[in-house]
């Protein structure tokens, strides 16, 4: 982690090309600070967050005045940061039979001041929890105590998860974690504090902006979605090869404890929707015995997506990791023992992230625990199928090198596809949908689950999700349209993306198909489309031009009138 | 800890923090002689210190010294 020093001098950089997120951050102590560690942290991946900051001790005058700066910046994101240190003092100077109302009159105060920032922006909110401070004066008697303070502190941090759960675009910085983890020591520097009426230290700082910007990247699409294994000192003790199934170190004893609590952790991952692979150097049967033999293993074979254990370059194998799971390298984590691997990997993939795991593996754990690497802003039941998914995939590309007729192998598959306008059963999966596709995506809109709400009771949009199964399992839902009435004539596609486990299927037809028969049923004559280009969507680049739409400007027709379906082997369900 | 010592290793924090690297102090350099030492970048310089000399100020001397000649006995008083 870089200190505060040294993310100053990004703050030097050139900032042009990179992605502009407008961000206001209000908050009831001074913090000039934060905003420089936040715009420098933002620099390092890939943002310029341009940042408002309110005057000192503001938040209720922005917020409740409509025609304030807030709303005239209108920002795509509010910070709001009320600190515990003002939350004792207001604490202090209230009557001792009103202490056990403050965790209840500032969660009021939290609602309202949501209310009023939904009312007028469509922005997200990132709020900062209360990190802890014991005040000392009823003793560890304070947790039987309802009016003590640290009462109410440890009652508003669980009302506030619970507000997160029940608001869409209100989401929780764990400031209380981050102190937890680094000490309050650490954290809070009383000179800082009496000085410049600072809360956070100037060690915290690039914790708290860290974090932050973590929660800023998952809302705009980066997240990590696989872990890559190494086997020998990563997973278990010791060297399969050499040491034998019975001689690796896994189980409760000694060293062996720390392997198998990092597996469960991986197993948690794997059941969060993270796909695991395994890349190893290692005799295939060999390196697979632990994980169908030894009792003491957590992670199984049929937690694996993909397994490469072989004597080739680590490099190569990760590539081909890569091109069997059609996601970009910059989603992907690498977990080595062995500081050579990790550098040949580091070298030759650009974008992966590679941790520094530390040589003791009994630290494995703790020091993965402070990378926050799978931040994350949804989540769906779908997300726990995810490796299943990608096994199958792999059976499919099996079955497709028996075909020489790539037609035969499309009408040996069975494909069915069940269309549906968005509804509260499919909402999280297309907001997550919308929030994971990069590649697949001809205009990278991204959905909250409330904006799809705010769609789907519109008059002038129409909604498509699609879901795509075959005879070797369910995709689930991988496909999304939305299309806007431009006018009389026109229907605009607003949204084209796809999830990219199930391209060369012919889906793009069959979504055509769907789309052009329904556009024309409502009394439309044309579809209008548009590529945005980003980073990561060549891949679309000609989509438009593939499915017979003409040019015209930097806008795609086709005309309905002489449309005819495409030929497609999946039937709707 | 010599004097001297003390001045060139708050030299070159302050060359750091600043990122000025032609910034020269002497002991009656104060605040208004160097562009971007104010109050909030201060406290940066005062947090520096206290890690480049393993010591800790109190609050009080944060806000006491007039130029860098104070500072710097104040450093020496501490080693």
């Amino acid at each position: 982690m870089k200190t505060f020093s040294q993310l100053k001098k990004n703050l030097k950089q050139d900032f042009t090309g990179l992605k502009t997120i407008r961000v206001a951050l209000l908050g009831d102590t001074a913090t000039q600070f934060l905003v420089q560690a936040l715009r420098a942290t933002g620099y390092e991946a890939g943002y310029d967050l341009q940042i408002w900051e309110a005057d000192f001790n503001q938040i209720e005058r922005q917020v409740f005045d409509p025609s304030s700066e807030l709303f005239e910046f209108n920002p795509e994101l509010v910070i709001l940061f009320q600190s515990s240190h003002k939350l004792l003092a207001k604490y202090n100077k209230s009557k001792p039979e009103h202490y056990q109302m403050l965790a209840d009159n500032r969660l009021e105060e939290i609602n309202s001041i949501v209310s009023a920032i939904n009312g007028q922006l469509n922005a997200k909110i990132i709020y900062y929890n209360y990190s802890e401070i014991n005040d000392s004066v009823f003793g560890n008697y304070a947790n039987k105590l309802e009016l003590s303070f640290p009462f109410q502190l440890y009652k508003l941090n669980y009302e506030l998860v619970r507000l997160a759960t029940q608001v869409h675009n209100f989401y929780i910085c764990d400031l209380s974690s981050i102190q937890n983890q680094l000490g309050k020591s650490v954290s809070f520097q009383t000179s800082v504090y009496i000085n410049t009426e600072m809360v956070l230290s100037i060690d915290v700082l690039p914790f708290v902006a860290k974090q932050t910007v973590d929660i800023i990247a998952a809302m705009n699409g980066q997240s990590k979605k696989c872990v890559i294994l190494d086997l020998d000192n990563t997973v278990w003790g010791g060297v399969i090869g050499d040491d034998g199934l019975e001689n690796i170190q896994i189980g409760s004893l000694g060293i062996g404890k720390a392997f198998t609590e990092f597996q469960y952790w991986i197993k948690k991952l794997k059941n969060r929707g993270i796909i695991l692979a395994v890349c190893s150097k290692n005799t295939e049967s060999v390196a697979k015995e632990p994980f169908e033999k030894h009792p003491d293993m957590v992670l199984r074979l049929d937690d694996i997506a993909v397994f490469m254990a072989n004597w080739e370059n680590k490099a190569d194998n990760i590539r081909q990791i890569q091109s069997i799971l059609n996601i970009g390298f910059d989603s992907m984590v690498f977990l080595d023992d062995n500081p050579f691997e990790r550098n040949i990997v580091r070298e030759n993939i650009p974008g992966i992230t590679v941790p520094e795991l530390p040589a003791d593996p009994a630290d494995y754990l703790e020091y993965l625990y402070t990378l926050n690497l799978f931040e994350t802003i949804s989540y769906s039941n779908e997300d726990t199928e995810r490796t299943k998914l990608y096994q199958v995939e792999a059976q499919r590309s099996v079955l497709q090198q028996k075909f020489t007729n790539e037609d035969e192998f499309l009408e040996s598959l069975n494909m069915l596809s069940l269309v549906e306008p968005f509804n509260k059963f499919n909402t999280p999966r297309v907001a997550q949908l919308s929030q994971r596709s990069n590649q697949f995506n001809l205009r990278t809109i991204r959905y909250t689950e409330s904006d799809i709400a705010l769609i789907s009771n519109s008059d002038n949009f129409y909604t498509f999700a699609f879901t795509l199964e075959d005879k070797f399992g369910d995709n689930g839902l991988i496909c999304v349209i939305v299309l806007k009435a431009k006018d009389k004539e026109t229907a605009f596609i607003e949204t084209w993306l796809m999830s990219c486990r199930v391209l060369k299927r012919g889906m793009e037809q069959f979504t055509l198909n769907t789309i052009a028969n329904f556009a024309e049923e409502k009394g439309f004559k044309q579809l209008e489309g548009e590529y945005i280009p980003t980073a990561k969507n060549e891949m679309v680049k000609a989509h438009y031009a593939n499915l017979g739409f003409e040019n015209s400007g930097d806008k795609w027709i086709l005309n309905l009138s002489n449309f005819k379906n495409n030929k497609c082997y999946i039937n709707k369900k | 800890m010599e004097r001297n010592e003390i001045l060139k290793q708050v030299n070159a924090i302050f060359v750091d923090i600043l990122d000025n690297e032609s910034l020269v102090l002497t002991d009656s350099t104060t605040a208004n002689d160097v562009e971007d030492w104010d109050s909030l970048t201060h406290i940066h310089l005062v947090v520096a210190i206290e890690k480049g000399f393993a010591i800790r100020f109190s609050s009080q001397e944060i806000q006491s010294w007039n130029n860098i000649g104070e500072l710097v006995d104040c450093i020496a008083s501490k080693k």
